[in-house]
């Protein structure tokens, strides 16, 4: 377990770093400034590792859904920029290009909200996930991979996607990011507003994508555990720093980061804002 | 009122009306891509004409051949104005950018008579003068064919949207752009088609509508019959700019033809007519016949 204090040390154990393989994206001390003025993440570093899940937890408004933003270039449509560090995969540098040019070497971001294009339908929502590949002839073999995953998108292919179930949509915006076949794929919480059988069951999808394709998935989740249920590493972030990391059985073990970040209080009781804080700094010192 | 002659009029209003039809098909399309009001539709039409004039004239070119060439300007056309005047005022206030397109007006009204001048032109013929005898009807060929090619390039369009690639991309496109980004589409490209099929289509209507009733600078405003047409049936509404643009051309054609009162006529209601009726249609439904819907699940 690694604890930090704010941009001390982003070097981690190699042992405990999630790129004992081979690093697929890497975060490093990353600043994000939104309109020139507010500054969101006051330098974030993370690694994600071919083939592994990353989570990436926390409470809102901690810069998660930014971190994102920052990878996939998707930051500058909404004004948003990397003022400093610098966001590597495969190798070369990410934080100057467009967000097309990121889709195109294999970045995918999943929107947060299942935001789909409402009035075109199941089939072509998926289809304009392969619409930035070259080769065009695949989409057919692409579009039975993605029924396979989701088999009930199959008999819904023709209905407009709009008035889909939530659950539905959720599916359709994955298999929208799959189309892509992308090396890394970004989630921002798949499970929003979603029933508890229906979040289980994308999460298993989303298992079984990371083995079958080795798509690397890092993912944004507010349900912790469920989240550190699938994945190989987590971190966790609070306003716009990370704070803490280690592999995600250990975070999910681990009574403090249960009480202080994920909000899993054993005895089910609430604590108070004061008691936490007070906690944290004792734990700081104590650490 | 001869109310004998309403066949006539209704089915020269219809003819008239898919060419209008055509015009505001390209407005829709720039406002669902990228939700701004192109204010220089009619200039552009209006360029093409001359554009197509220019070719017959200076260099002998046969009207097909001038009609062919002028759809290959139209395009660089639409190209140029989206990469040179609107790019640039991408994330800027939408008011900007539809006062681009009032300022483009007035440079490409500038243009045309800078080069071409403002004399009144007449294109050749594109299609046999003779009459179409149908009952009681008699309609005017070039007319009849003129709407058959408008609606041959509605078809063409709307195929083309509906069917291949580029138009899946466009109508994403115009759902969402941040989203597009997110799948990875090009929108700024994107913007660029919507400007070159929006000319390509502005002066093909503005090709036939000249070799009806001549080369001249009034062209732009005979175009502005297209507003009403996309405000009546939905901006954002394909099937409406048809629709629109049908209806447009009826209501010009029975309220300017069929009174026979010399006084009454000398008022040329039939100009007027239709933003009289695009105001009422505002006040009624402000969204037009098929504005577009949100979807929202509750």
């Amino acid at each position: 377990m690694t604890w930090r204090q704010g941009e001390s040390s982003p070097c981690l154990p190699f042992s405990l770093s999630p790129c004992r393989l081979k690093c697929m994206l890497k975060l490093n001390n990353i600043e994000v400034v939104y309109s020139d003025v507010i500054l969101v993440l006051r330098g974030v570093s993370l690694e994600v590792g071919d083939g592994q899940i990353v989570a990436l937890l926390g409470a809102n408004g901690a810069g998660k859904t930014t971190a994102l933003k920052a990878i996939s270039g998707l930051l500058r449509t909404e004004l948003g920029q990397v003022t400093r560090g610098s966001i590597e995969f495969d190798g070369a540098r990410l934080d100057r290009l467009g967000p097309e040019d990121i889709v195109e070497r294999g970045i995918v971001q999943v929107l947060e909200g299942r935001r789909l294009f409402a009035h075109l339908t199941t089939e072509e929502n998926l289809i304009t996930g392969a619409l930035s590949r070259r080769n065009g002839a695949s989409v057919k073999r692409d579009l039975e991979m993605v029924y396979d995953y989701f088999p009930r998108l199959r008999d819904l292919r023709g209905r407009v996607s709009g008035y889909l179930s939530g659950g539905e949509q959720q599916m359709v915006v994955i298999g929208r990011a799959l189309m892509a076949h992308p090396k890394v794929m970004l989630l921002d919480e798949p499970s929003l507003g979603l029933a508890p059988l229906i979040v289980e069951e994308i999460f298993q999808v989303i298992k079984k994508i990371n083995q079958q394709e080795k798509t690397s998935l890092l993912l944004v989740e507010q349900i912790a555990q469920a989240a550190l249920g699938i994945a190989d590493y987590g971190y966790v972030m609070e306003s716009g720093r990370v704070v803490l990391d280690g592999p995600a059985d250990k975070l999910r073990d681990n009574e403090d980061i249960k009480e202080f970040y994920l909000g899993l209080t054993q005895l089910g009781e609430r604590k108070s804002y004061r008691e936490v804080k007070h906690y944290k700094r004792r734990k700081r010192w104590l650490g | 009122m001869n109310w004998d002659l309403f066949p006539q009029f209704l089915a020269t209003g219809l003819l008239t009306g898919g060419i209008y039809a055509l015009i505001a098909l390209g407005l829709v399309l720039i406002y669902k891509s990228s939700r701004v009001f192109n204010f220089a539709q009619g200039h552009i039409l209006m360029l093409g004409a001359f554009v197509a004039w220019w070719f017959t004239e200076n260099l002998g070119w046969s009207i097909w051949l001038a009609f062919g060439a002028t759809i290959g300007v139209a395009v660089l056309v639409g190209l140029l104005i989206e990469r040179l005047a609107l790019r640039p005022l991408i994330g800027q206030p939408i008011l900007a950018t539809v006062m681009m397109t009032l300022a483009l007006s007035q440079v490409l009204q500038g243009a045309v008579i800078l080069f071409f001048g403002a004399n009144q032109r007449s294109l050749p013929m594109m299609f046999p003068l003779q009459p179409v005898i149908l009952g009681d009807v008699r309609l005017k060929l070039n007319l009849v064919l003129a709407f058959g090619m408008a609606m041959l390039g509605f078809l063409l369009f709307v195929l083309f949207f509906r069917y291949t690639r580029w138009g899946l991309a466009m109508r994403a496109a115009a759902e969402d752009h941040q989203l597009a980004q997110s799948v990875g589409l090009r929108v700024p490209r994107i913007f660029g088609l919507a400007w070159a099929i929006a000319s390509v289509v502005a002066i093909v209507g503005g090709v036939l509508l000249a070799s009806i009733s001549g080369v001249e600078t009034n062209l732009a405003i005979i175009a502005l019959k297209a507003f009403p047409a996309v405000l009546f049936g939905g901006l954002e509404s394909i099937p409406g700019a048809i629709i629109g643009g049908l209806t447009v051309g009826v209501i010009e054609s029975l309220v300017g033809g069929l009174p026979q009162d010399a006084a009454f006529r000398a008022l040329h209601l039939g100009d007027i007519a239709p933003y009289v009726f695009m105001l009422l249609v505002l006040l009624v439904r402000p969204d037009g016949l098929f504005g577009l819907k949100r979807i929202e699940r509750i």
